[in-house]
């Protein structure tokens, strides 16, 4: 895809403790946070766990899949260049209960999203000067078999 | 029920507004004291009595006038002698300040507290609409790091998610939304100060533009330029005071679910329910005691929540209490933001809200008044994890 079709995004400061959910894309990986001693996991990433607080977290990959929690389409032009109208959804990830991501769903038309949704990840790469490359993950329906 | 909280030791002695507009181009300190020295006249006080300060928000926060004046600069304008002074956005709600002076008076640090908050997003934003975000290098950080990577850019975007997910398990309807705007509207026509005061139908409601569904432009408060502010005194002293004091039945802070705006676990519930149910614990009063009600505004659909947690109708019937709009008109069972929210008297950012509230009680609202002598107000502000309420009495219960 060229640079020019990559829509206009706010990108995330890169830090230590989230970088790992910014360029788990790379390897085809959603990584998201998890207690190594009692299995739980955390996000927005914490460095402490809230369930046993061991500091004993580290991030692993999940399965990528997802259920579209609530989801509202959006039509206001919140910065310039934006393409509209597009999708934000809270999604629940199948791993654990209440385990939700803010994301954007995409390759879907924005009318048909619903709540419950089977939806998968799927990445966007950037290439940022200052911060080098990372990949935002975004959610798509589930393909049928 | 004996009834020794902090907060039934003070009254409201003062209240104050300035000029309230689009873009008033007013200096915003200005503005701000404005309604200062009027709330400390209103309170039958003079200036040197005053000995306490406390804002929302305070600085480096928010977009472009979101923040009138600092406390610093207040303070030192009216060359004030403080015991304590305090502002800050990690805090219950913009009325989170009020609450923190009522605090301070209950510690013995100051008597006479001084809280306000002024915005100047009308003149700041111009002409243009809200402008979030350059693109010129800035990076989301903090919460926004999860949410504006994803076009979640508005409070909007994130507050529709909570109103889709209220919609999809109750079935609450656009239409009885609507409701919300619509009374606003019928209340800021009576509402000298009020921005939008030109009938709107429901025709007109549902042919404005999405924003972010299932919310409407009209959905939206309207940014404005304006300072409101209160004073908050020792109820003991204040039996001396030149002055309609307003009581303070109960007040609620209380945060129990996840501490993030896209994190809440329970997608219906998403403001206030635990300072809500804390208000409640507070007093002996009970939900059927309130005469009118001002709820946050920001956008309708917190308002419609705000409604279901101060139990004001049960859980996920707000929908239908709102149908046709009668329950709420200021002639219906529980008159709601009678001064026309911040949806259409403009976002003077929570404030509003407490001081239409006094205002309807102590009777003076003029035509917007409720004819049925209100004696107990519910006053709610915030959304999401920046919740608090009030319980206000025109009597000394």
């Amino acid at each position: 895809m060229a640079e020019v079709d990559v829509p206009v995004r706010i990108l995330p400061e890169l830090t230590d403790r989230a970088r790992h959910f910014w360029t788990g894309g790379e390897f085809g990986e959603l990584r998201i946070l998890r207690c190594q001693d009692c299995g739980y996991y955390l996000h927005p990433p914490a460095s402490v766990c809230p369930k046993d607080r061991s500091r004993n977290v580290l991030p692993e990959a999940v399965s990528g899949r997802a259920v579209v929690a609530t989801y509202t389409v959006n039509y206001q032009a919140w910065m310039p260049n934006m393409q509209l109208p597009y999708v934000v959804a809270l999604v629940s990830l199948v791993e654990q209960p209440e385990l939700r991501l803010t994301t954007q769903i995409i390759n879907c038309e924005p009318t048909k999203v619903s709540t419950g949704m089977e939806v998968s990840v799927t990445f966007e790469h950037h290439h940022d000067e200052i911060q080098g490359d990372l990949w935002i993950p975004l959610f798509e329906p589930v393909k049928e078999a | 029920m004996p009834r020794n909280n902090c907060e039934t030791t003070t009254v409201v002695t003062g209240l104050g507004q300035s000029d309230v507009g689009r873009r008033l181009g007013i200096d915003p300190l200005a503005l701000t004291l404005d309604a200062c020295y009027e709330a400390i006249q209103d309170a039958g006080l003079t200036p040197e009595q005053i000995d306490g300060v406390s804002t929302y928000p305070g600085p480096g926060s928010g977009g472009s006038g979101f923040n009138g004046a600092n406390a610093y600069e207040v303070i030192d304008a009216m060359r004030l002698n403080v015991g304590w002074y305090d502002s800050g956005m990690e805090t219950p709600g913009q009325l989170g300040s009020v609450m923190k002076a009522v605090m301070a008076i209950n510690a013995g640090l100051a008597n006479h507290v001084l809280c306000y908050r002024s915005v100047w997003e009308g003149s700041a934003q111009g002409t243009g609409g809200r402008k979030l975000f350059s693109t010129e290098n800035q990076y989301a950080t903090g919460a926004q790091q999860w949410t504006s990577p994803y076009g979640s850019l508005s409070a909007a975007n994130w507050i529709a998610l909570y109103a889709r997910a209220h919609f999809d398990r109750f079935g609450t309807t656009e239409e009885q939304l609507g409701q919300i705007a619509l009374n606003a509207r019928r209340n800021a026509a009576l509402n000298p100060k009020a921005i939008y005061t030109e009938e709107m139908t429901m025709d007109d409601y549902l042919s404005s533009r999405y924003i972010t569904t299932p919310l409407r432009l009209f959905d939206c408060d309207a940014p404005c330029d304006g300072a409101t502010a209160f004073v908050i005194s020792r109820k003991d002293i204040a039996k001396d005071l030149d002055c309609q004091p307003i009581y303070i039945e109960a007040m609620g802070s209380a945060l129990h679910d996840r501490a993030a705006w896209d994190q809440f676990e329970d997608l219906t519930r998403s403001v206030g329910s635990a300072a809500a149910q804390q208000m409640w614990s507070r007093t002996d009063l009970t939900p059927d005691d309130v005469d009118i009600a001002e709820l946050y505004d920001g956008f309708s659909i917190l308002t419609l929540l705000w409604l279901e947690a101060m139990q004001l109708v049960p859980y996920g019937e707000a929908g239908s209490f709102l149908e046709g709009g009668h329950n709420i008109a200021r002639d219906g069972r529980l008159p709601l933001n009678t001064h026309g929210g911040q949806l259409s008297a403009g976002r003077l950012h929570g404030y509003g809200f407490f001081h239409e509230a006094v205002t309807q009680l102590r009777g003076t609202a003029g035509a917007r008044q409720v004819t049925t002598k209100p004696q107990v107000a519910a006053v709610a502000a915030g959304g999401g994890n920046t919740c608090g309420c009030f319980l206000l009495s025109a009597t000394d219960r």
